[in-house]
């Protein structure tokens, strides 16, 4: 609850401090008008059909990246991760492609599908599909000695370990890696309606830009921050009710 | 001496060896063990810490493959956790999944082994009930104390109906006063249920108030030292058994075998 109020406090302290910098001109407000001018600026876009149907068109996009990331990631990571010999053949190949930023396949994004919603959608998938196998790797890797020599002493089939001891040893990591994914798709998907025009808030962003429209500028910039904060909670949400019988769970709920 | 041979023999493990890597940095675990346990029996394992007692048990659930000699099960080579046996590991925080409640970690294994609905429920119940846990199947077993979880542990393997039990130190991490409760409800269950069990223990105390007979192992490379007959009756009691001057005259013998085992690795090491 103090932690709450406070952190209130915090949001409160920056808007009035993002409301007087411009009026006491230490920036120019040209390019930082005060809060209440966004705030205003955002209010008027609320209500067009266009703000709406471009926010409705970011969702989809990184809701259909994210669920196609994670279903490609947690499958991969699962049958890598459980042979270890194609656990040893992937992992350079793994460390090669993982950190190549999404970004640098936007050319190729382009020639593939243009500026349709798939452009941006690749990049999406791509990057938060890294997130989520490398989570899922580790999870597959941390199933307890004991607990698989009682599955093989219970005469588990494979089946069943995958199932009963590999997957909830993994769930806690794949949690982790969908929250992880979901903060990386999302950047992905405003960069990719910024850059590449593909549908949606970031390309309203950029249209404000070229039409020099700040204040509505920084209102969506606001909305896109808003998102995160919401993607980021339901995460958390999502990991408290799966996750009941984790240690890290545990303790949160128990104080 | 009771070994070997016998027609109602279960367990016979022939010249165990097992040798953990290869080349000079490896280490001789066992080195010839060689012993069998007739149908029913109570047989307990000691031996100095180190001296591959888990090795042993781990090579015998078919969870470690020996480098030579042979574990058979009713005649039967052992080359994977074979049917019919189950293991109670000392670690019970770590073999109970603690995303499963109380009652679902003992009926999963039921439940691969392909036992009907209704007979998982009854079995659950009534090994819960045997290990006087019938009021918490719903709790998750991170919810209860060591000692309940390694009677959740207990009962996971009596309601799995096995002809053999492997016990590996399963009281090592309990309080003393849980350690002698569990001792008489494993004795119990014994007797009960008609299985064969397998006790590793460091503890001599322990192995000679629950077992018919008493392996002493030799430290590393371990041998068999001594087969022990614990020539105790049958009906034991904590406070009677352990004030028999019998029981006192038999942890006199084990305890100097174990002295006997520590001095010959010394002995060995100043040697070398």
């Amino acid at each position: 609850m103090r932690n709450a109020l406070l952190g209130l406090a915090g949001v409160a302290a920056f808007l009035l401090l993002l409301e007087t910098v411009p009026h006491t001109g230490l920036v120019d407000d040209r390019y930082l008008p005060p809060f209440s001018e966004m705030a205003r600026a955002l209010g008027d876009s609320a209500g067009t059909a266009e703000f709406w149907q471009a926010l409705g068109d970011t969702l989809r996009t990184w809701g259909t990246g994210l669920a196609l990331a994670f279903a490609a990631g947690t499958a991969a990571g699962m049958v890598i991760g459980s042979v270890p010999a194609l656990r040893d053949a992937t992992a350079s190949t793994i460390e090669f492609l993982r950190p190549i930023p999404a970004v640098a396949l936007i050319p190729l994004a382009v020639l593939l599908y243009g500026t349709g919603m798939e452009a941006t959608l690749i990049l999406v998938v791509y990057s938060a599909f890294w997130q989520v196998l490398m989570q899922v790797l580790a999870g597959v890797a941390d199933v307890d000695p004991v607990a698989r020599d009682t599955a093989r002493s219970f005469r588990f089939r494979h089946r069943t370990r995958a199932l009963r001891l590999v997957w909830p040893t993994t769930l806690p990591y794949a949690v982790t890696g969908f929250r992880l994914a979901a903060s990386v798709a999302l950047i992905l998907t405003i960069t990719g309606e910024l850059i590449i025009g593909t549908p949606g808030l970031g390309r309203l962003i950029a249209v404000a830009q070229t039409s020099g429209a700040v204040a509505p500028l920084y209102g969506l910039v606001i909305v896109t921050g808003l998102l995160g904060v919401v993607v980021n909670l339901s995460a958390r949400l999502l990991e408290r009710r799966v996750l009941r019988w984790h240690p890290s769970v545990r303790q949160e709920t128990a104080r | 001496m009771t070994t070997t041979t016998s027609t109602d023999e279960l367990l016979s493990v022939r010249g165990l060896r097992k040798v953990y890597g290869s080349g000079p940095g490896a280490t001789e675990a066992v080195r010839d063990l060689t012993f069998a346990t007739r149908a029913g029996e109570m047989v307990c394992i000691v031996g100095p810490s180190g001296a591959g007692k888990t090795t042993l048990l781990r090579c015998i659930a078919g969870l470690l493959p020996p480098t030579s000699g042979e574990v058979t099960l009713d005649r039967h080579p052992v080359s994977g956790p074979p049917e019919g046996m189950a293991v109670v590991f000392q670690d019970y925080a770590r073999s109970l999944f603690p995303w499963l409640t109380v009652a679902q970690n003992v009926d999963l294994p039921l439940r691969e082994k392909g036992v009907a609905r209704a007979e998982r429920r009854r079995l659950v119940a009534e090994s819960l009930d045997a290990v006087g846990l019938a009021d918490v199947p719903n709790s998750y077993p991170w919810q209860l104390s060591g000692g309940m979880q390694q009677r959740v542990a207990i009962a996971r393997a009596v309601a799995y109906e096995p002809r053999i039990l492997l016990m590996d130190e399963p009281f090592a991490a309990v309080d003393a006063q849980t350690r002698a409760d569990l001792e008489d409800l494993v004795r119990d269950l014994w007797h009960r249920l008609g299985i064969t069990l397998l006790f590793v223990t460091h503890d001599i105390d322990e192995a000679i108030y629950l077992g018919q007979r008493v392996l002493v192992l030799s430290a590393r490379p371990t041998v068999v030292l001594e087969d022990v007959t614990v020539d105790l009756p049958e009906t034991r009691d904590q406070l009677t058994t352990r004030n028999d001057p019998r029981f006192h005259a038999l942890r006199t013998h084990v305890h100097g075998l174990v002295q006997q085992a520590k001095r010959g690795e010394a002995a060995r090491r100043a040697a070398a």
